[in-house]
C-alpha cells in the first residue's frame, strides 16, 4: 500500500524583484542614477537656474562663462546652462510621447492579434510590415511640410512608426504562450478572455516590453534631436537638438557650444541602452532557476543505510559464458559547479557485461542511469567528467582513453541508440545520406558499397520499402520508423557493445513491442552485449538477462532478472515493484452513487 | 440505470487544413460514449487515435463539427464563450504535463484562487478554501506562497488536481495525468484520484495510453483507434479479455513485468499477429 502522507516541500526560494537586482548590477545602478538625475534636473529646472532659457541678450552673443552663467551664452545670447536644463524637459517629454504611443498601439495590437489570430492578425501584421518598410525620416519630413514644425506632432507620428517594434515583440511572446496548457486550464476555469490576457499573457509580455521601452526611448530622443539639428523642429522651444544646431553653425567661433548637448545626448542614449542590457541580463539570469532537487515522498524513506544487494547467478545467467566485454568498476561521475565544487551524480557504480548479455539499468528520473550510459561512451554533457573508477572495454580503460582512441571505438565497437529518435536525425539530410556517411568513415568502403549496405540494413530492421525510406527526409517517416533507422545505423558497423538509452520510451505500445522484438533478434544475430537503460519494468522483463537497479547515483541491487523480479531484497526495489500496476486488480463495476447515498442515509 | 452525466453522441471533430480547398482533417469520426455520475470512464489509445481530442471536445477546446455532447441532458458542444464559462464549475480538467499546465510566474495560491474568483469567493473565504484544497491533495498548507518551479512533477500534478477540485465539479477530464511521472509517484497520484472520487463522487473521463493505468482506475473503458471507438465496455473485460483485433494487439504489446510471463505473452502476441495477418485484419496497424 502506498501512503498518502504529505510530501515534504523544499524550503522557500529567495525571490528578489527585478528592481532590487538592478540595483546590485553596477551597470544598471550607474545608468539608473544618471537617468534619475537627468529627470530630476528637468523637473526641477527652475530651482537649478533662475535664468529664462529663451531670454536673448545681444551683448552676450557667444559670451564666455561668468558668475551665474556657468556655461556661457549661445549665438542669440541665451544662457547655455539654462537651455540645457530646460531642454531636458522637452527632449525627454518628446521621447516619452513617442514611446507611450508606440507602446500602447504595439502592445495592445500585439496582444489582440496574437491571442485571437484570425483577420485582425492578418491585417495588423500587414500594417506592421508596411510601417517597418516606410523610412521614418522621410515620413517625418513630409509630415512637417504638411502640418508645420510641431515637436509634439512629429513625435506622435514617430511613435506610430515605432509601434511595430512593440507589436512584433508582443506578438511573438503571445503566440509562444497562447497554446500553453495553463491558458487552456484558465479557460476551463471560466476566466474571460480579458482576465486571461491580463493575468497570464501580460505577465509574459511585461519584461521584454520594458526592455524594449528603454531602447525605443533612446531611439526617439536621438531622432527628435536629429530633426531639430536639421532645423526642421520647432525653434521656439529649447531642445538638445536645437542647441546642437546652434552649436554646429558656430563651431569655428565657439567649439564648446556643440559639446554640451552632444555629451548629454550621448550619455542619455548610452544610459538607456545599458539599462536595457542590464535588465535583460538580470532577467535571463533568473530564467535559469537554481537547480534544486525536488524532494519526493520516497526520499522520506532513508535507503542509504541499507546495503546494496547482489544476487548470485541463476542457471540462465550462468549459461552466459561469453568473454567479458565491459567491466565498470567503482565509476563516479561528477559535474563542476559554478562555485568550483564538484557535484557527484554517480557513486561507485560497478557492473559487468559479457558478450551476448543484455544488462538492464533501471531507475527513476535522477537515478544516474543515463549518466552511467553516457560515461561509457564518454559523451557526458558540458561540465560532466569521470571522477573515479575504471571502464574497461576489451582490455582498455575508457576512462583514461584519449579522444582519438574514443573516436575509433565509438560507433565501430560501441554503438548507441538514443531515446528521442526524431531529434537524433538531422532534418536537413536524407535518411540515406545519414546512414551512408558514417559507414564510409567507419568501414572505409566506397559510397556505392555503403549505399548497398544501407539498403540491406534498412530491410534487415524491418522497413518494408527500403529505397523509399533511404530517399526520405526524417520528417517524412514515423517515430517507430525513425527508431528503426537509428538501430540500422547503430548496427551498421557490427558493434560488440550496444548502449540503448530508453530506446522505446517515446514510442507507442504497439510500436514498442515491434522495436523490442527487433532488438532481441539483432542482439542474438550479432551476439552483442547490450546495456539497456530504461524505467519500464516490462521492457526489462522482456529483454534483459541481468539487471542493476539504480537510485540516487548508486546501484542498490543487481542480479539475474528473475531474482530481481521474484526475490528482490532491497526495500527500494520492493517499493518500485509494488508500484507496478500491470495485471493489477481492475476497478470493478460502479456502485451507483444514488444507492450508496441511500444506504449511507439509512445507516445514519 | 442512472441518468448519464455526460452523453457523447456521434461527435465529429474536424480541424481545417492549410491550403486552398483542402479537406479538413477529421480527428474524431463519430464517437459515442456516456459517463454516469461518480464513474471513471477510461479512454485508451495510441498517439493520433483522437483520445485527447475527445477530452478537449468535452472541455470546449476542440471544434465540434457534428454530433452532440449532452451534459445533464443539455447540449454543450456548440455553446458560446460566455455560456461555456458558466459550465466551469461543472466540468474541470487535469492536463498531462504538470510543467506547462501551471503558470510559472504565479504562486500556488494565485493559481488556486483563480477559479474561485469566478464564484465571487474572495478574501478570507478564498484563503480558507485554498488551505482546504491543499490539504485534500496532500500538500502542506504553507505551499501557497511558492512558485510552481519549487515543486517536483508529482507535487505539481497535485496542485493541478487541487485547481480542478476548486469549484466542486461533477466531471473532471484527466488527460494523461500520470504519464509524465515516475513509477512510484504515478501510483501515489492514482491513489489520490481514487480517494477523491470515493469521497466526493466526482466522475472522471480518464485519457491514457497505458492500459494498466486505465484498468487500475476505470469502471468502464473505451478503446480508440484512428478517431473511432473500437471497443467499449466493462473495464475488466476490455483490459483483460478484449474482443476487437486492435485492442487484442494493444493488450499483448504491453510487456508484463515478469520475465517468464512475458515470454508467454510474447508467444501469444506472435500467434495473434500471424492469425490476424492471415485474416487480413491488420490494416494500418504497423508503424
Amino acid at each position: 500500500m502506498i501512503d498518502l502522507t504529505p510530501a515534504t516541500i523544499p524550503p522557500k526560494a529567495q525571490r528578489t524583484s527585478l528592481f532590487v537586482r538592478l540595483l546590485k548590477n553596477p551597470v544598471g545602478l550607474a545608468s539608473m542614477i544618471f537617468l534619475t538625475l537627468l529627470v530630476l534636473s528637468a523637473i526641477f529646472a527652475p530651482l537649478l537656474t533662475s535664468v529664462d532659457p529663451n531670454q536673448a541678450s545681444l551683448q552676450d552673443f557667444l559670451g564666455p562663462a561668468r558668475e551665474g552663467h556657468p556655461l556661457g551664452f549661445d549665438s542669440a545670447g541665451r544662457d547655455v546652462f539654462a537651455r540645457l536644463v530646460y531642454a531636458g524637459r522637452f527632449s525627454l517629454a518628446g521621447g516619452l510621447l513617442a514611446l507611450v504611443i508606440a507602446a500602447v498601439i504595439g502592445v495592445i495590437g500585439g496582444l489582440l492579434a496574437g491571442y485571437y489570430r484570425g483577420w485582425f492578425d492578418s491585417v495588423s501584421s500587414w500594417l506592421a510590415g508596411l510601417l517597418m518598410a516606410m523610412p521614418a525620416i522621410v515620413v517625418l519630413l513630409a509630415a512637417r511640410a504638411v502640418l508645420g514644425p510641431s515637436m509634439w506632432l512629429s513625435m506622435a507620428i514617430f511613435g506610430v512608426m515605432l509601434s511595430p517594434a512593440f507589436f512584433r515583440l508582443v506578438y511573438a511572446s503571445v503566440t509562444a504562450v497562447r497554446d500553453e496548457l495553463y491558458i487552456d486550464a484558465a479557460r476551463v476555469s471560466g476566466l474571460s478572455d480579458g482576465s486571461i490576457i491580463g493575468r497570464h499573457i501580460l505577465t509574459v509580455v511585461r519584461a521584454p516590453a520594458i526592455i524594449q521601452s528603454a531602447m525605443v526611448l533612446g531611439i526617439a530622443i536621438a531622432i527628435q534631436a536629429g530633426l531639430d539639428f536639421l532645423g526642421l523642429g520647432d525653434m521656439t522651444i529649447p531642445t538638445w537638438g536645437t542647441m546642437l544646431n546652434d552649436g554646429f553653425t558656430n563651431i569655428y567661433k565657439e567649439p564648446l557650444l556643440i559639446l554640451w548637448p552632444s555629451l548629454i545626448l550621448a550619455l542619455t542614449c548610452m544610459a538607456l541602452t545599458l539599462l536595457a542590457n542590464a535588465m535583460r541580463d538580470e532577467l535571463e539570469r533568473s530564467a535559469k532557476p537554481k537547480k534544486r532537487k525536488p524532494l519526493i515522498a520516497t526520499a522520506l524513506m532513508d535507503f542509504s543505510k541499507v546495503a546494496a544487494v547482489t544476487h548470485a547467478d541463476d542457471a540462465r545467467t550462468a549459461a552466459l559464458t561469453g568473454e567479458v566485454l565491459l567491466n565498470i568498476s567503482d565509476l563516479s561521475v561528477g559535474y563542476g559547479q559554478p562555485d568550483g565544487s564538484v557535484k557527484t551524480v554517480v557513486h561507485d557504480v560497478s557492473l559487468t557485461v559479457r558478450r551476448g548479455e543484455v544488462h538492464g539499468l533501471i531507475g527513476e528520473s535522477g537515478s544516474g542511469k543515463t549518466q552511467t550510459a553516457w560515461s561509457i561512451l564518454r559523451l557526458l554533457p558540458e561540465g560532466g567528467h569521470i571522477t573515479g573508477g575504471a571502464i574497461v572495454f576489451e582490455g582498455k580503460d575508457l576512462a583514461e582513453a584519449s579522444e582519438r582512441e574514443m573516436d575509433r571505438i565509438r560507433g565501430k565497437k560501441i554503438a548507441y541508440i538514443p531515446q528521442e529518435p526524431m531529434s537524433n536525425l538531422d532534418s536537413s539530410f536524407t535518411i540515406g545520406s545519414q546512414l551512408v556517411e558514417p559507414m564510409r568513415i567507419c568501414l572505409g568502403i566506397s559510397k556505392k558499397e555503403a549505399t548497398k549496405r544501407a539498403l540491406e540494413l534498412l530491410s534487415h530492421v524491418g522497413i518494408p520499402n527500403p529505397q523509399r525510406t533511404f530517399n526520405a527526409y526524417p520528417h517524412e517517416v514515423s517515430g517507430g520508423m525513425a527508431q528503426r533507422v537509428l538501430i540500422a545505423g547503430a548496427i551498421s558497423c557490427e558493434p560488440d557493445l550496444l548502449i540503448a538509452d530508453e530506446p522505446t520510451t517515446a514510442l507507442d505500445v504497439t510500436v514498442q513491442a515491434e522495436i523490442l522484438q527487433l532488438l532481441r533478434r539483432l542482439q542474438a544475430e550479432l551476439n552483442m552485449g547490450v546495456v539497456l537503460v530504461t524505467h519500464n519494468f516490462g521492457v526489462v522483463a522482456d529483454l534483459c538477462d541481468r539487471v542493476s537497479v539504480m537510485r540516487e547515483g548508486r546501484v542498490i541491487e543487481s542480479g539475474p532478472v528473475r531474482a530481481i523480479f521474484k526475490a528482490a531484497r532491497h526495500p527500494y526495489t520492493q517499493s518500485l515493484l509494488n508500484a507496478i500496476l500491470e495485471e493489477g486488480e481492475p476497478r470493478g463495476e460502479l456502485i451507483a452513487p444514488t444507492t450508496r447515498a441511500t444506504t449511507q442515509g439509512a445507516q445514519s | 440505470m442512472t441518468e448519464p452525466l455526460l452523453d457523447v453522441k456521434n461527435v465529429i471533430v474536424e480541424y481545417p487544413v492549410k491550403g486552398f480547398r483542402k479537406d479538413p482533417f477529421r480527428a474524431l469520426k463519430g464517437v459515442s460514449l456516456d459517463i454516469r455520475p461518480g464513474e471513471t470512464v477510461g479512454l485508451v489509445g495510441e498517439s493520433g487515435s483522437g483520445k485527447t481530442t475527445l477530452g478537449r471536445a468535452v472541455l470546449g477546446l476542440a471544434p465540434v463539427t457534428g454530433g452532440e455532447i449532452l451534459y445533464k441532458g443539455k447540449d454543450i458542444a456548440h455553446l458560446g464563450r460566455r455560456e461555456r464559462r458558466s459550465l466551469s464549475s461543472d466540468i474541470q480538467v487535469v492536463f498531462q504535463d504538470p510543467y506547462t499546465s501551471l503558470n510559472p510566474s504565479l504562486t500556488i495560491e494565485q493559481i488556486l484562487v483563480e477559479p474561485l474568483t469566478m464564484r465571487k469567493i474572495e478574501g478570507k473565504a478564498a484563503a480558507r478554501r485554498v488551505a482546504d484544497l491543499l490539504d485534500q491533495v496532500g500538500l502542506p498548507s504553507d505551499a501557497g506562497d511558492r512558485l510552481p518551479r519549487e515543486f517536483s512533477g508529482g507535487q505539481r500534478q497535485r496542485i493541478a488536481i487541487a485547481r480542478a477540485l476548486a469549484l466542486d465539479p461533477a466531471l473532471i477530464v484527466c488527460d494523461e495525468p500520470v504519464s509524465a511521472l515516475d513509477l512510484s509517484t504515478q501510483a501515489r497520484v492514482l491513489d489520490l484520484f481514487k480517494e477523491i472520487q470515493e469521497r466526493t463522487g466526482v466522475a472522471y473521463l480518464f485519457v491514457s495510453h497505458d492500459l494498466a493505468v486505465v484498468r487500475h482506475l476505470s469502471h468502464r473503458v473505451a478503446v480508440m483507434f484512428h478517431g473511432e471507438i473500437v471497443e467499449w465496455g466493462d473495464g475488466d473485460q476490455v483490459t483483460s479479455a478484449p474482443t476487437h483485433p486492435y485492442t487484442q494487439r494493444l493488450f499483448l504489446a504491453a510487456p508484463v513485468p515478469d520475465p517468464d510471463r512475458q515470454e508467454v505473452r510474447r508467444a501469444d502476441r506472435d500467434r495473434l499477429l500471424a492469425e490476424q495477418k492471415a485474416q487480413g485484419l491488420q490494416a494500418g496497424a504497423t508503424a
